[in-house]
């Protein structure tokens, strides 16, 4: 039972993970651009989860959680750019 | 020169104590130890860094209000669930200015935080003075109410926590 | 594996995996951006819990000792969210963004831009 929820939950991850492609590359604004990407590394994230309870091993935990602390700077870094022009002021 | 003080940051020492056994998934001896070390050393350190911030006098209502946001995020994310697969021509999106009774920089950070987290609102932007706080809602049928929501169930307990 | 324990876990990832999904599906599916931020912030954050309990109690299960660590990145997703929400919504007003022809309220975007008190409506 739960390798079935397993595969059919990574299967919801990967068309969600489309969706999320799906309006980076057509997003009519550079905002939307950055908000797919936001969901996408947050859908990853729990793919790496679900790969790693697939596999029964703890190892890519901190994988997920360097991705986690890695998205958040990127996606604020990014809109500090769009915001003043500059990263560092 | 200020007195010496060992614990600069008690909080913070406690915080940084169990995110490093949690990292380590451990409850081992020697992450114990290291895990003290840390937590003594990283804030004196820190210390100089420090900007004064309200402290909370009322621990436990703070309790009470975490959880409280918990329970609301979950029915706030069942709401926008329903909306999102509902017809997108019944949405009826609005922007809202809420008036704010709170100054610190803390307390209105955890406000707006919270009011981005639950009730079908985002936090968009806050106005120079501090005393307003531009909201943009999902589905919008009763501006008061909302203002009137935010105002009570959000803003006046931690207005009480902070003491502010 | 107890058949009780299977079965929750089993729960908790189905719903987790729901609510990411419609927050996918709002992303694409809301018309302007201002609409489209609530999706992903919302949905997400319950999502992505279900899923993180769902692992935490499955490799506590597995391995024979409490596993509290997934904990970690459900409060990191907690505490950030908002964070990123609230920057996205700043770029958004910054580069004038338009918003849904029936948006309410419309007048409150250009004082919101330049961080002052509300102006008052014109009509409304």
């Amino acid at each position: 039972m739960l390798n079935t929820a397993i595969l059919i939950v990574s299967g919801m991850l990967c068309v969600a993970l489309i969706l999320n492609l799906w309006r980076l590359l057509h997003g009519p604004d550079l905002s939307d651009r950055i908000l797919a990407l936001d969901t996408m590394y947050i859908n990853s994230i729990a793919l790496i989860l679900l790969y790693g309870m697939h596999m029964g091993t703890n190892l890519y935990f901190e994988a997920a959680l360097l991705i986690a602390m890695l998205g958040f700077v990127s996606t604020v870094a990014l809109c500090k750019y769009l915001l003043r022009g500059d990263i560092i002021e | 020169m200020k007195r010496f003080r060992w614990l600069p940051m008690p909080v913070h020492s406690v915080l940084l104590f169990v995110v490093w056994l949690l990292l380590n998934n451990t409850l081992a001896p020697g992450h114990l130890v290291l895990g003290a070390f840390l937590a003594l050393a990283i804030p004196l350190l820190c210390a100089p860094l420090q900007t004064p911030q309200p402290i909370v006098h009322r621990p436990l209502l703070a309790i009470r209000y975490a959880f409280r946001v918990l329970g609301d995020i979950v029915v706030a994310n069942i709401e926008v669930a329903l909306l999102v697969m509902g017809p997108m021509r019944k949405l009826r999106p609005s922007f809202v200015a809420v008036p704010l009774d709170i100054t610190s920089d803390l307390p209105l950070t955890v406000l707006a935080s919270t009011v981005s987290l639950t009730p079908g609102t985002v936090s968009a932007e806050l106005s120079d003075d501090q005393r307003w706080l531009y909201v943009h809602a999902l589905h919008l049928t009763d501006e008061q109410a909302l203002i009137e929501t935010i105002k009570t169930r959000y803003e006046a307990p931690l207005k009480e926590i902070f003491a502010c | 594996m107890n058949f009780w324990v299977e079965l929750l876990i089993t729960i908790l990832l189905l719903i987790g995996g729901v609510f990411v999904l419609i927050g996918s599906i709002g992303l694409s599916r809301l018309p302007d951006f201002y609409t489209r931020l609530h999706a992903p912030t919302k949905a997400t954050t319950v999502g992505m819990g279900g899923i993180l309990i769902a692992s935490m109690l499955m490799m506590s299960v597995n391995q024979g000792y409490l596993s509290l660590h997934e904990l970690l990145i459900t409060l990191f997703l907690l505490i950030t969210a908002p964070i990123t929400a609230h920057m996205l919504a700043k770029t958004a007003l910054h580069h004038e963004n338009p918003a849904l022809q029936r948006t309410r309220a419309q007048h409150l975007i250009a004082s919101a831009r330049e961080q002052q008190p509300p102006a008052p409506a014109d009509h409304e």
